[in-house]
């Protein structure tokens, strides 16, 4: 049977298992630029990580989870391109002092779930674990992804990346230095 | 290190120095909490916060879990978050509504939101003929001792005696008169959020930073030029970037020789308050909207007074530092010796276009949220700091910059011209705290 988030292209919708292997095909294609997203900032490429979101993408992680919207809201980040561009050159100057110590994180992504895809986008949630070691002390986030990925010739871009982190409203025992 | 008692705590603290055991010994902390924070009037929140009766929220003074709450008599009423019964917390959420009066989840005991016992399940059989009636104080929730609030903002003090609030604040109220007068209505509402974030130091580094303008083009000197590059990117494509931007490239471009152009002025009881501001008053279509809704509301010359006030903080000493020009505070919470939680706000201009919020929004984000470019390299250094001591690299700390050409008049200390990178504020606190640890009980 057909998937309601299945493409809704004639081809695809031609036969049951060519609309299976087609939304498996998704499914693995989208699982597989989320995989990128977190290995991009694991390892710090920050301009090929920036070049994932569309040129009016938005990276977005809300303070509490009842919130809609990023604008003329609180937000703990609520970048477009350019106030990226300003992070990234921030954590890679010589001078960024908090930057200095030995600092690294580790996502793992998971539990990948298409809500929605037409043949111009997909919005598809997951869940992520990061650890991050900074100095010699350890942090864990988890949450959950929501992207709304645009479908380019190029493959997908990103419209938003929203971040809802499971302990958004605990006190933050340090800040956050780069994206999650 | 120290004996084991504590010798005369004057001798820490010298006008242009301070020893390093104020900082990092657990002892002074201890003895901190008793006869400052749980003494002087602490700021717990804004009115806005508990709108409806019922309304709560935690907060701590000093060691002290308190619960600030809106009572339905419509007054707000701070009280310690403990049951008389066998002691349980009665508010175990970070805010939330107790309906018509709180009771304690462990055997149900009843209390108005004043703190007054309101019932006891089975009070007179279960009581009758020992020592607990309703006329012992100990069964009630008992009261901070003295709780006032100035436009809006409420403050509560542990002690009987002391100053009034007004007294208390005296000129530095000024950050609560520069935020409020600004709103076209006369008055500011709490944005229903707070950041909280944990700094690992001891609580007197971060409020000696918050003055501190020396540190800023340092400091921030990574998150200065990252967004002044950015900003002139976007200049060089649309002609205009948005203003946010110059709120971060300052913290780089305002060089420490412009800094010194600023003044700092210290006041009674350790408050302190340094001139400059790095939005200055941009001729913007959304300002001059703003300002025309000043004009209406105030008057050409009023409207022109108050924005001409020109504040970068405000501290009120020991726990809140204000931001009146861009709306924000971050209270200050000390947990030890050397952890110090600080808790956000952002307020809304009553009556000012919706422009004027974002734009201060921008700086709530990006400067003060849990991922800040700005601070958290301040975090940085304030964890250096502690670090370094409780070190036996030295006794002191300095703070000799500009000593000894400092100006008072009618008890208003200020730096000297052109000595804005002065200390003065550094030792207006430990003078403050001097008298504060070494008075008569
Ligand atoms: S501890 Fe509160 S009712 Fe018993
Ligand atoms: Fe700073």
């Amino acid at each position: 049977m057909a998937r309601k988030t299945a493409p809704k292209s004639k081809a695809a919708a031609r036969t049951p298992s060519a609309a299976r292997a087609s939304g498996a095909l998704l499914q693995h294609d989208v699982e597989q630029f989320l995989y990128r997203q977190a290995e991009l900032l694991d390892t710090r490429q920050w301009q090929q990580w920036i070049d994932l979101f569309a040129e009016d993408g938005i990276y977005w992680m809300p303070p509490d989870p009842s919130h809609t919207t990023w604008e003329g809201m609180p937000a703990i980040f609520a970048e477009d391109r350019n106030l990226m561009t300003v992070r990234m050159k921030r954590l890679l100057h010589p001078d960024a002092w908090s930057q200095r110590p030995l600092w690294g994180t580790n996502h793992v992504v998971s539990n990948v779930v298409i809500e929605k895809a037409t043949p111009a986008e997909v919005h598809v949630r997951s869940r992520f674990h990061m650890l991050e070691l900074r100095r010699d002390d350890v942090r864990h986030f988890a949450g959950s992804y929501r992207h709304e990925l645009q479908r380019t010739k190029d493959g997908f871009r990103i419209k938003l990346q929203r971040v809802d982190m499971t302990n958004a409203q605990a006190a933050y025992d340090y800040v956050l230095q780069a994206w999650v | 290190m120290l004996q084991e008692t504590i010798p005369d705590l004057s001798k820490f603290v010298e006008p242009d120095r301070v020893r390093r055991e104020v900082y990092v010994d657990p002892r002074i902390f201890e003895l901190e909490m008793q006869r400052i924070h749980e003494r002087v009037w602490i700021y717990c929140g804004h009115e806005s916060q508990v709108p409806k009766p019922g309304d709560y929220w935690t907060v701590r003074i000093g060691r002290q879990p308190m619960v600030m709450v809106r009572g339905a008599d419509g007054r707000v009423h701070v009280l310690y978050n403990r049951c008389p019964h066998r002691g349980a917390m009665l508010c175990g959420d970070q805010h939330g509504n107790t309906g018509a009066f709180f009771r304690c989840s462990y055997h149900a005991w009843t209390f108005h939101h004043d703190g007054r016992l309101r019932n006891i399940p089975m009070m007179e059989s279960g009581y009758a003929g020992t020592r607990l009636s309703r006329d012992n104080p100990d069964c009630h929730v008992k009261p901070a001792a003295r709780v006032e609030s100035y436009r809006g903002f409420v403050f509560a003090s542990l002690a009987a005696d002391g100053p009034t609030l007004a007294e208390f604040l005296g000129e530095a109220r000024v950050a609560f008169d520069d935020m409020c007068d600004r709103a076209p209505a006369g008055e500011v509402e709490i944005v229903p959020n707070c950041f909280r974030v944990v700094q690992h130091s001891n609580w007197k580094i971060f409020l000696e930073n918050q003055l501190d303008a020396l540190h800023p083009s340092v400091t921030h000197q990574s998150a200065g030029r990252a967004a002044h590059e950015v900003e002139k990117e976007i200049e060089r494509r649309t002609g205009k970037a948005p203003l946010s931007y110059h709120m971060l490239s300052a913290f780089a471009t305002v060089t420490i020789d412009k800094w010194d152009a600023f003044q700092t002025l210290n006041y009674p009881y350790g408050h302190c308050l340094l001139t400059g501001y790095m939005g200055l008053r941009p001729r913007d279509p959304d300002t001059l909207a703003y300002e025309a809704a000043l004009e209406k509301a105030y008057g050409k010359k009023r409207a022109e007074e108050i924005l001409s006030v020109n504040i970068h903080h405000v501290l009120i000493y020991p726990g809140l530092s204000v931001q009146p020009q861009l709306q924000q505070l971050r209270a200050v919470r000390p947990l030890s010796v050397d952890r110090t939680l600080t808790e956000i706000w952002h307020f809304r201009l009553k009556g000012a276009p919706e422009a004027i919020y974002r734009r201060a929004l921008a700086y709530y984000n990006l400067v003060n949220s849990p991922s800040t470019m700005i601070n958290a390299d301040d975090l940085e250094n304030f964890w250096k700091c502690h670090q370094g001591l409780a070190s036996a690299g030295g006794d002191w700390v300095s703070f000799h910059r500009h000593y000894g050409r400092d100006v008072e008049k009618d008890g208003v200390v200020s730096s000297g011209p052109n000595m804005g990178t002065s200390e003065a504020p550094m030792r207006n606190q430990m003078k403050a705290w001097v008298q504060y640890m070494t008075a008569e009980k």
